[in-house]
């Protein structure tokens, strides 16, 4: 039974909907949405993650056998890989989403949106591998 | 096949109540109707009561905007059938204060438009007697996909951004500034910068995109405004490495 | 009390007409004071569905003259020919106007304009923007407008009456939808831009809003309406929805054919089917004769049947992909939605479809009435330059050229015109009065939709593409009995805030009175002429009806009509022959009689 209405005549009152603190979870696409924000995070604690890389390497063998200890625990192994799935996501979202926020002209004709997005999935494919060439090198 | 299907339409008499309510309606379903033939199957025929916006019916006027089943939609290019055997919600656009009914309070989308400046400006107009600005086909698909914007507003209802902070400029009124920006006669694009550059401008736009997954018309806005975005970053690096060359 | 302000000029109407006013006047007379009062806001005034394009001689090989006899001879020289030539020549001028606001006009390679045939016209010049032409206007239209803050605006306020007092017309009275509220706006002058009256009809092209609201205003106030009678029938309407098909389809090169595939026009003095358009010929010709094509196809039983009633097949298969999507694309969308066809692949279905009144408030060359104050633009208004069956093309011009004489007009009056007197106020009074009795009282018998369908199927029957005097009288009589039902209206809504059935009744009220004058004006006119066909009366009589008729209340709220010249200038009056080129030099000097170029017409069984 909704409450009477304080109603002037002619001052009708608009109905406001307040906006819930959970409305990302109204649909499957806000979720997405905050879950691809979120990946930010993520990539936050790759930088860290590489600041303690170094200062380990910097702080010579027996730092960096403490380093690779500590890494091996299970905890930090599931958070690396849930950051890595994360970060997974926000590359191919931002992939995917490059298209629509840049317009390449090449000789007066528009490159097509999968145009951009592949181009940029082949640069890092091309990044990883020259990454992991020098990483892999022997000496 | 269902021959009747349940509307479940969103009450809202400010005269008599504060809170919205739900009223069910039944009615035939034939396989060629719209929501809006629903809705005008109401109003005609059980409850002259039912409040809601209308005009075109072919998806151009952009009036009969609401939300079906959680989705902001036309209407008028709704069908019934696609949700039989419902049944089928039907409510105002969501984000926007409700006047009545499925009526909302269009205000703040209007000033908006009028924010952008969506005018030809230029320096120095030329006279109507010596004939039309040249403009080649391809200078004119630039900004076409921006000029199709109907102000159906669903962009508005589908953008959580707008519904949490209702000062944001929004999807179609950015649009719509994009499409004079990229007009090749217009020379305003500095003036309209100053305005969306503001907090509740672009930068307001975390690229959700849902406007463009809703839009009727294809008009893409979350394109415009992350286009839009780049250009002001670039303008800015510009303004402060080469100031002059900005100017 | 009235919380309104007054203003110098107030506009009713916020389509392409009450725009293009508005601008002429924020931009000749900036310091007047300017509202515009529209019943929905502005973008989505009809002018939006216009698909087709604007016609104005831009072409090198074409010439003012040319434009000028397709229009005078497309109304079956009933149109105005001073007026014509006056709309011919601003036409071009209005349109790059508008292109320097913005209009996104398409192109040609080289960057300028380019222009598409067009159904009547023996030139290309109609300008066009793919194929949502008004929507591109009015947009541009109502996005311009917006510079000029000085005009102010009250949306979704709808004008019950216009205040007249001391001879002349003192402004408006209009209900805000929002809140219920009844106010007066005064002004010294009042432009109505708010379009013509489809809905009277069953089967229409138009929006919800097209229900003759000024043409009512008009006409109650005193002021004639001029020849009502011709109502355009568009040849391709979608059947059931009733949506517009653009000329600009068959202007590309469709063809319309009838169940066994035949290109049936060529049976109707259209000329003959050739692979591509030839200007004036077949379906290319005008409107009127294309409809009545139709009704003649649908005696012969050569249209196809469909749950929807009988159709054509409008063919644009041949035309390609390409062409349909770069010139037709709104088309492709309206088929593929409303009726599950890809016209690259399928026929379309159409029916000729209520689209158009050429007929309205009787004005002047600029727009003024005979009603001091008052004046009209836009398909509301009858100037008249689209005489008795209007060219495709024609009519959004016409919004320009003759929104922005009215606008300049009324500006130039409203500065010598006195300020409103104290007596809007009591008007107001009994406005509110009578309005707010309706309101709350307690429910009629008459459902508002029966009583609506009634009168379309009413109109349908008595007054479609074909007349006999025995179905106009009949309509005549009916129409009376409704406008005696219509008192006892059951409205079932007493609130205030947004009350869209008590706007529907009022809307019901004006077009039964808009009705009556369509059904008197078509009795009296015996003649058949453009749009106006009567199968007792079958040829054109320019001995007594080369005359507009002239339709005006009686004080006992019955509608008379009379009779009032034609301005021909240099253009006499000739036989409209389409499907060929016309003899040489007929665009300067009559033809001599000769009929031999008709095709016999039936009596149709009414």
């Amino acid at each position: 039974m909704s409450q009477q209405a304080a109603y002037t005549p002619y001052h009708p009152r608009w109905h406001r909907t307040r906006v819930s603190t959970w409305w990302w979870l109204g649909r499957w696409s806000y979720f997405l949405f905050i879950l691809r924000e979120l990946t930010s995070l993520a990539v936050l604690w790759f930088v860290v993650w590489l600041i303690l890389l170094v200062r380990a390497s910097i702080g010579g063998r027996p730092a960096y056998q403490q380093f690779l200890e500590w890494a091996g625990s299970p905890i930090l192994l599931a958070l690396n890989v849930l950051c890595f799935a994360l970060v997974c996501l926000h590359v191919v979202t931002w992939f995917n989403l490059a298209p629509q926020a840049m317009v390449v002209r090449v000789a007066g004709r528009r490159v097509p949106g999968w145009c951009i997005a592949a181009s940029n999935y082949a640069a890092l494919a091309g990044v990883t591998a020259v990454v992991l060439g020098l990483l892999l090198m022997r000496e | 096949m269902t021959d009747h299907i349940t509307l479940r339409v969103a009450r809202y008499r400010p005269e008599k109540e504060s809170e919205v309510t739900f009223q069910e309606y039944e009615l035939p379903c034939p396989k060629d109707w719209v929501v809006l033939d629903g809705l005008n199957h109401i109003k005609d025929r059980i409850d002259g009561t039912l409040s809601y916006r209308w005009s075109c019916r072919m998806g151009i006027c952009g009036s009969c905007g609401m939300l079906v089943n959680g989705e902001p939609k036309l209407t008028c290019a709704t069908f019934l059938a696609d949700y039989a055997p419902g049944p089928i919600q039907v409510e105002p656009l969501r984000n926007f204060p409700v006047i009545r009914d499925l009526i909302v309070e269009l205000g703040d989308f209007m000033s908006s438009l009028t924010r952008v400046k969506p005018w030809i400006i230029r320096q120095v107009e030329k006279p109507v007697s010596e004939g039309e600005y040249r403009q080649t086909p391809e200078e004119l698909d630039d900004y076409k996909q921006f000029s199709m914007c109907i102000n159906c507003m669903l962009c508005y209802s589908a953008c959580p951004i707008y519904g949490l902070d209702p000062h944001f400029i929004g999807p179609a009124a950015i649009a719509l500034a994009q499409r004079y920006n990229l007009d090749s006669r217009d020379e305003g694009a500095a003036q309209r910068m100053e305005v969306l550059s503001e907090h509740d401008g672009i930068w307001g736009c975390t690229f959700v995109g849902e406007c463009t997954k809703v839009c009727p018309k294809h008009v893409d806005p979350a394109a415009a405004i992350q286009r839009y975005k780049l250009q002001a970053a670039l303008d800015w690096v510009k303004g402060f490495v080469m100031p002059r060359a900005a100017q | 009390m009235a919380v309104t302000p007054a203003f110098d000029v107030v506009l009713v109407g916020g389509g392409g007409a009450g725009l293009r006013a508005a601008i002429a006047i924020a931009e000749s007379a900036p310091t007047l004071r300017v509202a515009v009062v529209s019943k929905v806001y502005p973008m989505r005034s009809h002018t939006v569905s216009a698909e087709g394009g604007a016609a104005g001689v831009i072409a090198s090989d074409d010439s003012l003259d040319e434009h000028c006899y397709d229009t005078i001879s497309g109304g079956d020289w009933l149109g105005d020919q001073d007026a014509i030539e006056a709309f011919v020549r601003e036409a071009p001028e209005e349109l790059l106007r508008l292109e320097h606001w913005g209009c996104p006009w398409s192109r040609e390679p080289d960057g300028r304009v380019a222009v598409r045939p067009f159904g009547g016209m023996k030139k290309m010049r109609t300008w066009f923007a793919a194929d949502k032409t008004g929507f591109h206007m009015l947009h541009t239209l109502f996005q311009t407008s917006l510079k000029y803050s000085g005009v102010v605006r009250f949306d979704e306020w709808f004008v019950t009456r216009l205040v007249v007092d001391d001879g002349r017309v003192q402004g408006v009275i209009a209900i805000e939808m929002a809140t219920g509220r009844i106010d007066v706006i005064r002004a010294r002058a009042v432009i109505l831009c708010t379009g013509g009256c489809g809905k009277v009809f069953p089967f229409t092209t138009n929006a919800s809003i097209k229900t003759g609201d000024g043409m009512a205003l008009a006409y109650r106030a005193g002021a004639p309406l001029k020849d009502m009678e011709f109502v355009q029938y568009h040849p391709t309407g979608l059947p059931f929805t009733g949506i517009l098909i653009t000329e600009a389809a068959r202007a590309e090169g469709g063809y319309l054919i009838n169940k066994d595939g035949y290109r049936y026009l060529q049976d109707y003095a259209l000329g003959k089917p050739q692979q591509k358009p030839v200007f004036r010929s077949m379906e290319l010709g005008p409107r009127d004769r294309l409809s009545q094509a139709f009704v003649k196809e649908l005696e012969k039983g050569r249209t196809i049947e469909t749950p929807y009633g009988p159709v054509v097949h409008l063919d644009l298969r041949h035309l390609g992909a390409g062409l349909i999507n770069r010139k037709l694309p709104f088309v492709r969308e309206l088929c593929l939605k409303y009726q599950n066809i890809d016209p690259v692949t399928q026929l379309i279905p159409v029916r000729p479809v209520v689209h158009y009144m050429m007929g309205g408030v009787h004005t002047d060359i600029n727009g003024a009435t005979p009603l001091p104050g008052l004046f009209a633009a836009g398909e509301v208004a009858c100037v008249s330059i689209n005489g008795a069956n209007r060219l495709g093309s024609n009519s959004l011009p016409e919004l320009l050229v003759f929104g922005a004489r009215a606008g300049r007009a009324a500006a130039d009056y409203a500065a010598t015109a006195p300020e409103p007197n104290g007596h809007a106020l009591a008007q107001l009074k009994d406005e509110q009065r009578r309005l707010e009795t309706e309101r709350v009282q307690p429910g009629g018998r008459e459902p508002i939709a029966d009583l609506r369908q009634e009168m379309q199927s009413t109109m349908e029957a008595s007054a479609g593409i074909y007349r006999t005097a025995a179905s106009l009288s009949a309509g005549v009589g009916t129409l009376r009995t409704l406008q005696e039902r219509a008192r006892d209206l059951r409205v079932e809504d007493q609130s205030r805030t947004f009350n869209t059935e008590r706007i529907a009744a009022l809307e019901l009220s004006f077009m039964l009175d808009i009705a009556e004058t369509i059904v008197a004006s078509a009795l009296q006119r015996q003649e058949s002429r453009g749009a106006h066909q009567r199968t007792d009366f079958p040829q054109r009589d320019d001995h007594k009806f080369l005359a507009h008729s002239v339709a005006e209340r009686q004080a006992d709220g019955s509608c008379r009509v009379r009779y009032m010249p034609v301005t021909i200038t240099r253009w006499p009056p000739a036989e409209r022959v389409y499907g060929e080129a016309p003899p040489e030099g007929t665009h300067d000097q009559g033809m001599k009689d000769d009929r031999s170029h008709y095709a016999p017409r039936r009596a149709v069984p009414s």
